[in-house]
């Protein structure tokens, strides 16, 4: 297929923006949060995002060569998915767990259907939901953050909160980072720095993840421990990967709607799902499998709400049909 | 065309399961180890052959408006005999296959074959058409098996393959790795076929708007 594009007349609007320089702010983003990660979990962390960061580069260079494609690792995107992997795994995972998942992300769930851009889901979640299926003891095996002298921790904040196993958390230990969970979870102030340096360089916008957290919230309240409309909000919003997952993986570009209403859409379909599974479904989490399923409703969503056409007439409900 | 054509046509060409996707049923519940895809495949084609000869002997007796009735009751007959001799001699094969025997009546590899094949053609062609088609779902359903029964428990028609520290990828087994598995089966086919394919007549970019309209 061919695509013929007309430039107009000059003068034109340029924008500094490319691929390269929006995946080297997310990264700058994921900073704090791989730091945090590394400190209290110590090398071990290091090593899981090492592996997985290094994997997923080096596959996508050997896929792009095997295929005869043009060189796509440049623009940082692999980079990208994969330190979002290892941020989304425990730091026990062992080394080639990581690898494989990040092999996976990229050739299955990017590579195969076209590259960046091309990808119907996250290439990062769906790795990790793959690694869920196929190991799902060493997946949920956890370590408690240093200076803890215990290695292996009895339970995450989500379990221990749902079935009263385990110590709960207070607010304040969240927030600093004195939880156990994946790399990425630990600490609550170091994703909201990410978030600030996201906003400042203008790489997101604020209305998939506010929708994202609105719908998790009102939910989050409406499913209490105790009854309708008595939960605990803030236990949920700052405990396991809700909030990794409302900065960086609901304001990704490709695997979210076109619009804005079709985004909020999305936010709010996916706290319902995060939220639903968390408390009624068969897992403690349910950030991963809520996420994937409104990727795969994003087709549907940009099919049922088409801006009308600039300085065309306004659309009727019958016209939208045959897109 | 030759007898030679019509048993490559099954096996490759028309591949039932990676180039016409039928029987994707069996296909994606059957083969988490390569004894079920052996065992499903091998069952399917002795259906395949004894029902297209006998179709094909009774083509011009079945009366036009109740073929396929009539296709269904001689293919769910051979079916039955199938299903009787698994459980007498291969129990356990039988206790593995479990529901998936008696679907395979409306398997639509054998009723597509029926219509499309021993409807039309001699007895000896739709045998060797049969046994093509038979021996091309065998095949598919062998290399998806043991690609699942290999990566998801990390052995292969029940011998372990890997050392006692290999930790298998359990979702190959699990229905999720059995629909990436057969995608990448097909994708594979299509990639080799595709080398095959003369790219003055048929330029690769038109293959891709395929299913546009």
């Amino acid at each position: 297929m061919e695509l013929f594009l007309t430039a107009g007349s000059s003068p034109h609007i340029k924008a500094p923006d490319t691929t390269q320089t929006i995946m080297r702010d997310v990264l700058i983003a994921l900073l704090p949060t791989s730091v945090a990660g590394i400190i209290f979990f110590g090398l071990r962390a290091l090593m899981v995002i090492a592996v997985s960061v290094i994997a997923a580069v080096v596959t996508e260079f050997v896929y792009t060569r095997l295929m005869k494609l043009p060189m796509t690792i440049m623009d940082l995107s692999a980079a990208v998915t994969g330190l979002l992997l290892a941020l989304s795994l425990s730091p026990l995972v062992p080394w080639w767990m990581a690898a494989i998942g990040a092999v996976f992300a990229i050739v299955v769930a990017k590579m195969i259907f076209g590259g960046l851009g091309q990808n119907f889901v996250n290439p990062a979640l769906a790795a990790r939901a793959m690694m869920l299926a196929s190991w799902p003891s060493q997946m949920a095996t956890f370590m408690n953050p240093r200076p803890a002298t215990d290695l292996v921790a009895s339970a995450t904040p989500l379990p221990a909160f749902r079935y009263g196993a385990g110590e709960v958390p207070t607010l304040f230990e969240s927030l600093i980072g004195r939880s156990s969970g994946s790399i990425g979870e630990v600490s609550v102030i170091a994703l909201l720095i990410g978030l600030a340096w996201l906003l400042y360089r203008r790489i997101i916008t604020l209305d998939t993840p506010l929708a994202y957290l609105v719908s998790f919230a009102f939910f989050a309240w409406l499913w209490g421990q105790d009854g309708l409309f008595t939960g605990n909000v803030l236990f949920h919003v700052l405990n396991g990967g809700f909030l990794m997952a409302a900065i960086f993986m609901v304001s990704d570009y490709t695997t979210t709607p076109m619009t804005r209403l079709g985004r909020i859409i999305f936010g709010a379909g996916a706290g319902f799902l995060t939220m639903a599974i968390r408390a009624v479904g068969g897992y403690p989490e349910g950030v991963t499998y809520a996420i994937l399923i409104m990727n795969c409703c994003v087709p549907l969503i940009d099919r049922a709400i088409v801006p009308p056409a600039f300085g065309g007439p306004k659309r009727r409900r019958k016209e939208a049909d045959h897109a | 065309m030759t007898l030679f054509r019509t048993l490559r046509n099954g096996i490759i060409d028309e591949n039932p399961t990676l180039r016409l996707v039928l029987g994707t049923c069996p296909t994606l519940a059957v083969t988490t180890a390569a004894i079920n895809g052996v065992g499903m495949g091998l069952a399917t084609t002795f259906v395949l052959i004894c029902s297209n000869v006998l179709i094909s002997l009774l083509r011009r007796i079945i009366p036009e408006k109740v073929r396929i009735p009539a296709y269904v009751v001689i293919i769910a007959g051979f079916v039955t005999v199938v299903q009787l001799l698994l459980e007498a001699y291969v129990p356990a094969l039988h206790q593995a296959l479990g529901l998936y025997i008696p679907l395979i009546v409306v398997n639509c590899i054998i009723l597509g074959r029926a219509e499309a094949f021993a409807s039309k053609n001699t007895v000896l062609y739709s045998a060797v058409d049969g046994l093509g088609m038979g021996l091309g779902f065998t095949l598919a359903l062998i290399a998806m098996s043991s690609l699942r029964e290999i990566v998801g428990a990390g052995t292969i028609f029940g011998v372990a393959i890997f050392g006692q520290n290999w930790h298998p990828m359990l979702m190959a087994a699990l229905p999720p790795g059995g629909f990436l598995t057969y995608g990448l089966l097909i994708g594979l086919m299509n990639k080799l076929q595709l080398v095959k394919v003369n790219l003055k007549t048929h330029p690769a970019p038109a293959l891709e708007e395929g299913g546009a309209q």
